[in-house]
């Protein structure tokens, strides 16, 4: 288990000293910084005085080796726009992001699973049926257009929600949460819902497809004719046997998520990392994409080990060994 | 991508919803901006959101007003003793929002604070330069030298805002030309977390929290006429489409830069306002007189801009009105030089016109009667529509014989190219901070000179005596009248050699709900003190 873990975080390590070197160089080919953040009304002087103050007078290597160092100590640079340290910048987003796809796969997890097994268990129904096609809909539609739908019935034409932003916020260890406060919770329901949206259909389709299969297996068959319940048949030997796949992707899915959600962050001006990460790119602010990046491989990193624990509580056989990658 | 595609989404919705909107009342007022400002501190960043909402806690000692004329601020007068010296009267009974009083010494600790701002992305160092030596005989006058006769002082100590030097423990801090001495000098942080961010102006913060909102309460000592609304919320929203429908839902009351094509809907809309107004940003295409050309072909290397016959042709195949009625959709005027009337230096007599005939002969006279290839760079999103305004520039010059293709790419990739001269032509943008037309000519069509500080955004090569040599003058001289002339010398000289093809003057738009008042501003600032509920 320790050997297992260890691995793992050397791994990651890797994976995070190569993306660093990718993204400094990719930003770096993009164009310069100072072309975007200084006056036009700037003259030489003052030009060439930024260009010294943020580091960008030295060659690129010059510049990546001072981060390196500056990084294996824990700093990750400054952000060129806003001056204050990336990492600080990134996390301060962190929590609104965080919320925002817990809600979404909370509602992912409540609302697909059921409707998935549904489906799988009476594949030929109407309502089986309806909520394939209902899940295609869930896959096909632009998030933003969804979104963009979602403000226009309920924020403008019903006026029930707010079209956008984040609420009211109340801290937990001292960190800002949204979901504890009435408007919080009215300013995360429509957001929620859109990121949701694909993640739902996903699970449907998982746990329809793992119901179906599991639902033939002999072990079904034999609690079945020993005059089990159908709640007990579905609700044990059913579920527990199909959660493996729909764990796996929840995972990597809750990773995308969190790192990726730009398109409803920007739909509904969500102060989040997805936004932050956008913003960033067209600012060429390399610091915080670059902080931004790690942030978000590790966090990978860290959602692929408990996807793994997961695992081994779901299915007692398999054993996280030394021998396992 | 998708924010085009929410305004066309959203253009298909509004006809439908926009009646329902629900403003709601109150003495709080909810603005959704389009950009947020990088830091709170004012001297941190040279940048418009900055610069907006700096002039709601910080003031400068001289204002400007919503048509860029200056007016009275901190300083209640000022005049020129001689050629280089100035003498500044301070306003009285001044207080900064921590019940300090505002003095001199407080004027003297900004200038010398802003060339120590750590990690300055751009510094306001540009406007502080020209002064030499700061003397203060009494606590509310202050003399100013400068080291040649510099009459754009006073428009220059309008772009920042005075810190106060008590909170920041400076009050012995002197002014020194080579760079002032202090213990340690205020870190944009504290400005960031509220602790010095202390000015005199109509309003303080209350919060700052990055990407969600800025809130705003009233400054109770405030000397001036008290805002209308005791709390301001700025929320950057920058997507187009989410900002106009919190517009219709009600979750602000106001917002900047609705885009143009849903303008015309606001205006029907029985419960929203538009206000618009001629801003001082000029649309232009750049030509480059560079010996070899970076995006011409079939001239055998030659560069058909450097003869003034061509870029004359250019300009007359340019329909400027076209432009503004089909792409701008009406939301801009043709422009026929860099600032519109009103604006100091403008010069009425000059007029642009467009006559293909015309073109064609001067491009035949020029020896290039089947035309040649050009490449017109542009940005994508920077200005309004400047993609589609340089499609329709590229099919003008087309049609004359010229075959020009965009080549369009983001602002980031686009103005490090631009500035590495990788472009014949490109369509950008200029927008005078100053209010007057030494700031387009000095940066845009001046001669690139190191030591005067001209040409700093030229990346033509462009260089015409005619033009430098009266706006050298113009910079030197104090005398209001001498120097529009000047100016206006100036801008002529450069518009009747085609040095610069402006198209049109960008018009910005505020869209309120009913009930609130905006008096649209030239400078493109949405000032919260100066929205009014009837």
């Amino acid at each position: 288990m320790l050997v297992f873990i260890i691995r793992r975080l050397t791994q990651s390590a890797i994976v995070v000293a190569v993306m660093s070197v990718l993204v400094f160089a990719g930003i770096f080919a993009i164009g310069d910084p100072i072309d975007v953040l200084i006056s036009p009304e700037a003259d030489e002087a003052e030009r060439a005085a930024a260009i010294a103050r943020l580091g960008l007078d030295r060659p690129m290597h010059e510049q990546f080796l001072a981060f390196a160092q500056e990084a294996a100590k824990g700093d990750l640079g400054r952000s060129f726009v806003h001056g204050v340290p990336a990492l600080d910048i990134v996390l301060q987003r962190f929590p609104a992001t965080l919320e925002l796809a817990l809600a979404a796969m909370l509602i992912a997890v409540l609302l697909g699973i059921p409707l998935g097994v549904w489906a799988g268990l009476r594949p030929d129904g109407i309502a089986g049926r309806t909520i394939m096609t209902g899940s295609i809909l869930g896959f096909s539609l632009p998030t933003f257009w969804v979104g963009m739908l979602l403000i226009m019935i309920f924020a403008v034409t019903l006026g029930w929600l707010p079209a956008g932003g984040r609420g009211a916020t109340r801290e937990i260890l001292g960190v800002p949460f949204s979901f504890l406060t009435a408007d919080g919770l009215a300013h995360l329901v429509l957001p929620a819902i859109n990121l949701a949206l694909f993640k739902i259909s996903l699970v449907i389709r998982l746990a329809r497809a793992g119901t179906r299969e599991v639902a033939l297996q002999d072990y079904v068959k034999f609690a079945r004719a020993k005059g089990l319940s159908a709640r007990r048949v579905v609700g044990v030997h059913i579920l527990k046997n199909i959660m493996i796949p729909v764990v796996t992707v929840l995972g990597l899915e809750l990773g995308s998520v969190i790192a990726f959600s730009v398109v409803t962050e920007t739909v509904f001006a969500w102060p989040g990392m997805g936004k932050l990460l956008i913003d960033s790119i067209l600012q060429l602010d390399r610091p915080v994409v670059v902080a931004y990046l790690m942030v978000t491989v590790l966090l990978f990193v860290v959602i692929n080990l408990v996807v793994d624990l997961l695992y081994s509580l779901l299915d007692p056989r398999i054993r996280l060994g030394g021998s396992r990658s | 991508m998708y924010t085009k595609h929410f305004r066309t989404t959203l253009g298909g919705l509004l006809a439908a919803f926009a009646a329902a909107a629900s403003p709601a009342a109150g003495a709080e007022l909810r603005i959704g901006t389009s950009a947020e400002p990088s830091a709170l501190d004012p001297h941190y960043h040279n940048l418009a959101p900055n610069t907006a909402v700096r002039m709601h806690v910080f003031e400068a000692l001289v204002g400007q007003d919503a048509k860029q004329r200056l007016k009275p601020e901190l300083a209640e007068s000022w005049r020129a003793v001689d050629d280089t010296t100035w003498e500044f009267k301070l306003r009285k009974g001044v207080k900064f929002s921590d019940g300090t009083p505002f003095d001199a010494q407080d004027f003297v600790y900004t200038v010398c604070r802003i060339p120590q701002v750590q990690n300055s992305p751009s510094s306001f160092t540009i406007y502080t330069k020209g002064i030499d030596a700061i003397e203060t005989p009494d606590p509310h006058t202050l003399i100013i030298k400068t080291a040649a006769p510099y009459p754009l002082l006073p428009v220059e100590l309008s772009t920042f805002g005075i810190m106060s030097a008590e909170a920041a423990k400076g009050e012995n801090v002197k002014f020194e030309k080579a760079g002032c001495k202090a213990d340690s000098w205020p870190a944009t942080a504290q400005f960031n977390d509220l602790s010095l961010a202390i000015g005199t102006g109509p309003y303080k913060f209350k919060q700052f929290t990055k990407g969600e909102r800025i809130v705003l309460e009233t400054n109770p000592v405030y000397w001036g006429r008290k805002p209308q609304f005791d709390a301001v919320t700025f929320r950057p929203i920058t997507s187009d489409g989410p900002r106009v429908a919190a517009l219709l839902a009600g979750d602000v009351d106001m917002i900047e830069n609705p885009p143009i094509q849903d303008i015309e809907r606001l205006k029907n809309d029985p419960k929203v306002a538009v206000s618009q107004a001629l801003s001082n940003r000029v649309i232009y295409v750049a030509l480059g007189v560079q010996e070899k050309p970076p995006t011409i072909e079939g001239t055998d290397g030659k560069n058909p801009l450097r003869d003034k016959r061509v870029r004359e042709a250019l300009s007359l195949a340019i329909d400027r009105d076209a432009i503004v009625k089909r792409i701008m959709l009406g939301v801009a005027e043709p422009a026929s030089q860099l600032l519109p009337a009103g604006f100091f230096g403008h010069d009425p007599a000059l007029k642009l016109t467009s006559d293909q005939k015309k073109a064609k002969e001067l491009l035949a006279a020029a020896g290039y009667p089947n035309g040649f290839k050009l490449t017109l760079g542009t940005p994508n999103d920077r200005y309004i529509n400047d993609e589609k305004v340089a499609q329709a520039v590229a099919q003008m010059f087309t049609r004359i014989g010229v075959q020009t293709q965009v080549d369009a790419s983001t602002a980031n990739v686009f103005f490090s190219r631009r500035n590495k001269e990788e472009y014949s032509a490109f369509l950008a943008g200029w927008g005078a901070a100053t209010g007057e037309m030494s700031s387009p000519l000095k940066s845009l069509v001046a001669g690139r000179d190191k030591d005067k500080g001209f040409g700093t955004t030229n990346y033509t090569s462009y260089a015409n005596p005619a033009v430098d040599q009266p706006l050298a003058q113009a910079l030197a001289t104090v005398d209001d009248k001498k120097r529009e002339a000047l100016l206006q010398q100036s801008v002529r000289a450069v518009i009747e050699d085609y040095g610069i093809l402006p198209l049109h003057y960008e018009v910005t738009s505020w869209a309120t709900r009913k009930g609130l008042t905006y008096e649209a501003r030239a400078d493109q600032y949405t000032l919260a003190f100066d929205v009014t509920s009837k």
